[in-house]
């Protein structure tokens, strides 16, 4: 049982998180500008990244904050977890 | 006509909850009114317009003038009041706080709270709550919002010694997390034999 | 039977009480302190059991859980399969037999207890042997909280198998007073009986306490039988020890043969005698401990075998206690049936076996040297390192959080394993800001002696002609060394694959003793470095542990929580029928005397039709959307516009995900300007006030709008019908119930005895109903008052089944039932949802893929079986005919299937909804559905069956 650190409510139980896949991928600006190809790569395209990914996450049994994380999908290690308005980590 | 009947989701347990043992006590706490509190900045002004200063530490509590104020996060409290009705709450709280961007919704019912007493009520919780609850760690004024067995809950210490806690769950788990806790009880409620 | 092998006096068992059990039906008695096998050894019993492919006899080979031999089944007080003799405690009543491999479950429910708890601490030291004891008095000193947990029915570990002395005295005296000054701090758990199966992430150890399993029938029913400890370690100590490792020789299984360290541990801590002749046959110094211990009770030791040319340095010791001693020399074979009778003992030398000679004997003791137990180190995914000179496997890096002490790292002597066991936890503590007590004694231990150089010997080559086929590696699995010629003769290379090509270390005991070895026979058959080889992954359990365990307390009415709503003990005692909505308890039906569900459902549907009908709707999710900007938000998750909504009214809207299919619907009430109470389904309540926060937190945070839960909040209760105008009127006279006044798709509060009450005319049915939402304090009061207001009229309480019948006459789909993630609003026939004034909505762009163009999507049809009988199984297929009326051959092509399906009051038939291809197209087709068999005929129609016009919904 991984413990996974959550910005506002510090580590907890894995369980207690819920996965929101990868982030960084805004919602379009204009939807409707965009070409069937362009919007499906929005709506079913993600990277499949082994090692360091950013990913989103939400405390849902907690506090109910969502946030972002970088962890090495090969090992699980959460490298780091950092709030929606923070900008994305550079990681080596 | 008479008065509205009230009825409270835990009655059939009650008689149960009294012959526990002070070691592990569980009472049904009272009715109270509850409202679910928005506010993205806490300030000195909200304190004054809400008559309470909201916790602004994750996973605390502090009393309030005749209930508590919870953090649940970065811009939610729970506040509660023994002397309003749910409606007064509301009010209340929505008017302070709508100037100010926030807002408040009556979630009186959403949650019953249980009051949990006893030398041997961390080891009941010890039995389906995952964080640490050491009265060095976890002592009067903390909250944690996790889960009690398979219920969402929020917990709040009352003390420095780890024997006084309320549970908060939602009333439609509330019977599943009375039957869970009187089960986990169950080893400290019998004198042993041997 | 009598104690022929017991000592005259010794051991830590309590020689006062006799118990008294079975075993293969016979009567047997032993002590408390006694394990099943050493109570069966000191009545001279070593067969336990035979093994599993061969059928040859077994005994036992070993003093504790890496035991291959002693498998038994407990009969009395509960079945229980697949123990070890040597881990079961002896109780008075007990009654096992000895197993060929396989037990049997129990046939009747377990009504032990079982439960799980939670523990954090500082440091978590997993043994209480020397090394272990003073990690966890170190830590316990230094103020920390500490839980050391051990296997053993005692602490001491390795100590309970000597004679060591610490301090001038015996060395379990320390032990004792360590036991003594662990309990005094009040933050140390100490668990006896207790073990750790696993280490995971992040310092999180399941340890499993066998709490009464050793008081058998006498077990407090209240009290858990067993405990799952879900430790949180800030750090981790694992002093878990060594297993001793056998050579390998041929015919090495028979009863009479085993482990020279688990002899020392049956004569000192159980006073057994395990055999009055033996032969002791070893590769390293520490079995010479065995053959001069055995030799001081009177056991005739006929020689130690000592596979290394020149012996050890205590060969001197044994021949001045005339035991004779062969170094140079191994055991090549065995004679006996139940038990060994005779060790073959020849001259090795340069890795060749001379002519041998047999030896009469009891008793084979072996020692090949030891395997550190490295098992947690190894979950934890720590890398394991080969040392050459110990032929064993130690721990290869440096953990965050986790250290290894004591033998567990190859240390052998006492004093080493102290120091080192206070060296780790300082290290520990130090590494979490916990300064060490100034005052922390170690007892003085003896000088070490410097053993001689052990010889690394898997196995002795095989003189017998039968190539390996009877030098078993793994005793519980019959794995022999022919086993694993023949893996590596088949290309095998990797440990994994020669570990399934022939099952060693699958068994119960996981291959404790058997591992290593295989790790070693195989790099010999190779001709590659051991370190080459490596093991086999360690994974959890290190030790078996019973489902029930696992279960603790989620078991019969904790299993999954039931939900339920303010009403609950009203519908029980009104007899309902309950059917689960995901984790919801909610009444299906209520059935009057004699009646089954459908005639049941046939009465509710026709009161709610033609009188008036009420039912306990309450666990509809409900959302507060307050803000500014609320409206903003609904307009950009409902596929409809939201915003034109008028305050006192009511919509009903769908939401979609960004792929354009049907997620959720419901209706919302404008609350206000900036309030709305947005409705989803009893399923949907959670999911969707995640999907508004993420929405609203990930993507719209300057949106001013917040989202709350209101769902148990609000009971709600729909009072449906032609008359529920009159009930509702005669309970809330302050309300004017007309259709002026109080029309379709509004809503009103009103009060009730000074307590708040919502009305709205929502209609799930098509009739016309009202929706009363009132706190759930007054649940019951509201509900007796409409049911007393409704007497007049019959008024009738229906359920969930009664509810889905009304509204698919009325063609409303249950998202989830009637959809599955495929279906967009279009394919509903709801295109009059989806606004096309709003320049965007979540699921808008999607629409315009072509995949959602295709006039052959699926579409929502209501079927009618021309037959006017059968009710279609929901989830039937739907197949077509050739023109000609024939079936297509095989595979038949797929139309579609049922969604929803029931017996109409209403209609005086049964009808169905279904998803089929480019239905709307199709109306007035007939197609098939194979029910039983046999190809019903159906007509396709529109979804609304009831009532197309929409005349009743205002009475």
């Amino acid at each position: 049982m991984q413990l996974i650190e959550c910005p506002w409510c510090g580590p907890r139980e894995e369980v207690e998180f819920s996965y929101g896949g990868q982030a960084h991928v805004p919602y379009p600006d204009d939807p409707g500008g965009l070409s069937d190809e362009e919007w499906a790569h929005y709506v079913f395209f993600r990277d499949n990244t082994k090692g360091r990914f950013a990913e989103r996450w939400n405390h849902s049994i907690g506090c109910r904050r969502w946030f972002n994380a970088i962890r090495d999908t090969a090992t699980y290690r959460f490298e780091r977890v950092y709030r929606l308005d923070d900008p994305k980590p550079v990681t080596p | 006509m008479a008065e509205l009947l009230r009825t409270h989701p835990l009655e059939a347990w009650t008689t149960a909850f009294e012959r526990l043992p002070d070691t592990v006590g569980i009472a049904v706490e009272p009715f109270v009114a509850m409202a679910d509190v928005r506010l993205g900045t806490v300030d000195s002004e909200a304190g004054t317009r809400l008559g309470v200063d909201l916790p602004t530490e994750a996973n605390t509590w502090v009393p309030a003038e005749a209930g508590r104020a919870v953090w649940l996060g970065p811009d939610e409290w729970l506040l509660s009041s023994t002397t309003e009705a749910p409606e007064e709450l509301e009010a209340r709280v929505r008017a302070a706080v709508l100037p100010l961007g926030g807002s408040a919704t009556d979630v009186s019912a959403q949650r019953i709270g249980l009051r949990l007493t006893g030398a041997r009520v961390r080891d009941v919780l010890a039995k389906g709550c995952s964080v640490d609850l050491h009265p060095r760690v976890f002592g009067r004024g903390s909250s944690a919002q996790t889960t009690l067995g398979q219920a969402g809950v929020v917990l709040l210490s009352l003390s420095d010694t780890g024997e006084d806690h309320v549970v908060l769950v939602r009333s439609s788990f509330a019977g599943y997390l009375a039957d869970w806790l009187l089960d986990a009880a169950l080893e400290f409620t019998h004198t042993p034999t041997r | 039977m009598t104690s022929t092998s017991r000592t005259a006096e010794g051991g830590r068992i309590d020689r006062a009480t006799t118990l008294e059990f079975t075993f293969d039906g016979q009567p047997f008695t032993g002590h408390p302190g006694d394990t099943l096998a050493s109570a069966l050894l000191a009545s001279g019993r070593h067969q336990i059991a035979t093994s599993i492919k061969l059928g040859r006899p077994r005994g036992v080979a070993a003093a504790w859980a890496e035991d291959p031999g002693s498998l038994v089944q407990i009969e009395e007080p509960f079945p229980e399969p697949m123990l070890l003799a040597t881990t079961v405690e002896l109780y008075d009543g007990l009654a096992a037999h000895g197993l060929p491999g396989q037990g049997r479950l129990a046939e009747v429910p377990d009504s032990a207890r079982y439960d799980a708890v939670h523990h954090h601490v500082d440091l978590l030291v997993v043994g209480a042997g020397p090394a272990g004891l003073a990690a966890a008095l170190t830590a316990a000193r230094a103020g920390a909280r500490v839980a050391v947990v051990d296997e053993q029915s005692e602490a001491g570990g390795s100590l309970l198998s000597g004679t060591e002395r610490l301090d001038g005295a015996p060395a379990l005296q320390w032990v004792a007073a360590a036991v003594a000054e662990l309990a005094e701090h009040p933050e140390v758990l100490h668990l006896q009986r207790t073990t750790a199966f696993g280490s995971y992430e992040d310092g999180f150890v399941l340890a499993l306490e066998r709490r009464t399993d050793h008081l058998g029938a006498t077990a407090p029913k209240h009290l858990a039988r067993q405990r799952v400890w879900r430790f949180r370690a800030r750090s981790i100590v694992v002093a878990t020890g060594a297993h001793e490792r056998p050579v390998v020789f041929t015919d090495n299984d028979r009863p009479g043969i085993m482990l020279a360290g688990a002899a020392r541990t049956f004569l000192h801590r159980y006073g057994v005698l395990p055999g009055r002749e033996a032969v002791v046959f070893t590769t390293n110094d520490s079995a010479y401990d065995a053959a001069l211990d055995l030799h001081r009770v009177g056991v005739c030791v006929q020689a130690v075998v000592d596979a290394r040319p020149e012996g050890s340095a205590r060969r001197e010791e044994c021949e001045r206690a005339g035991i004779r001693v062969l170094p140079g020399a191994v055991v090549t074979g065995t004679q006996g049936v139940d038990r060994v009778t005779h060790a073959l003992v020849a001259p090795f030398v340069d890795g060749e076996v001379g002519a041998g000679s047999a030896i009469a004997c009891d008793l084979l003791l072996v020692s090949g040297g030891w395997n550190p137990a490295v098992h947690l180190f190894s979950q934890a995914r720590g890398r394991l390192r080969y040392d050459e000179g110990l032929g064993a496997f130690l721990p290869g890096e440096e953990l965050d959080g986790l250290s290894v002490t004591g033998s567990a790292t190859g240390v052998s002597d006492l004093g080493g394993c102290l120091a080192h066991g206070q060296r780790v936890a300082r290290a520990a503590l130090a590494a979490l800001a916990i300064t060490p007590a100034g005052d922390d004694r170690l007892p003085a231990a003896p000088e070490a002696v410097v053993p001689t150089a052990p010889l690394v010997l898997w196995r002795v080559p095989d003189s017998s002609g039968a190539e390996g086929s009877t030098q078993f590696v793994d005793l519980q699995r019959d794995a022999t060394v022919a086993d694993i010629a023949r893996a590596v003769g088949a290309g095998l290379r990797s440990i994994e694959h020669i570990k399934r090509y022939t099952t060693i270390g699958t068994a119960h005991d996981q291959g404790k003793t058997s591992g290593v070895l295989t790790s070693g026979i195989t790099a010999e058959l190779l001709g590659i470095p051991v370190q080459d080889t490596g093991t086999t992954t360690f994974r959890p359990p290190y030790t078996p542990v019973a489902f029930a365990a696992l279960a603790g307390r989620d078991r019969g009415r904790l299993f999954d929580p039931e939900r339920v709503t303010a009403l609950h003990e009203w519908h029980v005692a009104a007899g309902a029928v309950f059917e689960d909505v995901g984790q919801w308890k909610r009444p299906r039906y209520y059935p009057q005397p004699g009646e089954d569900m459908e005639a049941a459902v046939l009465r509710e549907c026709a009161a709610a039709r033609t009188g008036v009908g009420i039912l306990d709707g309450s666990t509809l999710g409900k959302i507060d959307v307050q803000g500014p900007d609320a409206a903003v938000l609904l307009d950009r998750l409902y596929t409809n516009l939201i915003s034109s909504l008028k305050v006192g009214s009511v919509r009903y809207g769908v939401m979609c995900g960004v792929d354009g299919m049907v997620i959720d619907d419901g209706t919302v009430l404008r609350l206000a300007e900036d309030r709305f109470l947005v409705l989803t389904t009893t399923g949907g309540a959670a999911k969707i006030l995640d999907w508004m926060e993420e929405w609203v937190q990930t993507e719209w945070p300057d949106l001013r709008v917040h989202c709350t839960s209101v769902t148990e909040q609000w009971v709600t209760f729909p009072v449906v019908g032609p008359r529920s105008r009159d009930v509702i009127g005669a309970v809330f006279p302050d309300v004017d119930v007309s259709n002026e006044a109080f029309p379709f798709m509004t809503w009103r509060d009103t009060t009730l005895e000074g307590v708040p009450v919502r009305l709205a005319r929502i209609s799930f049915s098509g009739e016309l109903a009202f929706e009363v939402y009132v706190n759930p304090w007054y649940a019951v009061a509201v509900w007796e008052r409409l049911l007393e207001a409704g007497r007049p009229y019959g008024i009738t309480p229906y359920g969930t089944e009664t509810m889905h019948v009304l509204r698919a006459e009325k063609g409303y789909p249950i998202i989830g039932q009637d959809t599955d993630g495929t279906v967009t609003p279009q394919d509903l026939g709801m295109g009059w949802a989806v606004s096309k004034k709003k320049p965007d909505f979540v699921g808008k762009r999607s629409f315009a893929r072509p995949a959602n163009q295709d006039p052959l999507r699926k579409q929502l049809v209501g079927l009618l079986p021309t037959d006017r009988q059968t009710v279609l199984p929901e989830g039937s297929q739907i197949v077509e005919f050739f023109p000609d009326g024939q079936l297509p051959p095989p595979p038949v092509p797929m139309l579609g299937h049922v969604t929803s399906s029931y017996r109409s009051a209403e209609l005086a038939r049964p009808f169905a909804l279904a998803l089929v291809k480019g239905g709307r197209e199709r109306i007035g087709d007939t197609v098939h559905v194979p029910v039983n068999g046999t190809l019903v005929p159906v007509e396709v129609t529109g979804s609304v069956l009831v009532d197309p016009e929409g005349a009743r919904r205002d009475g």
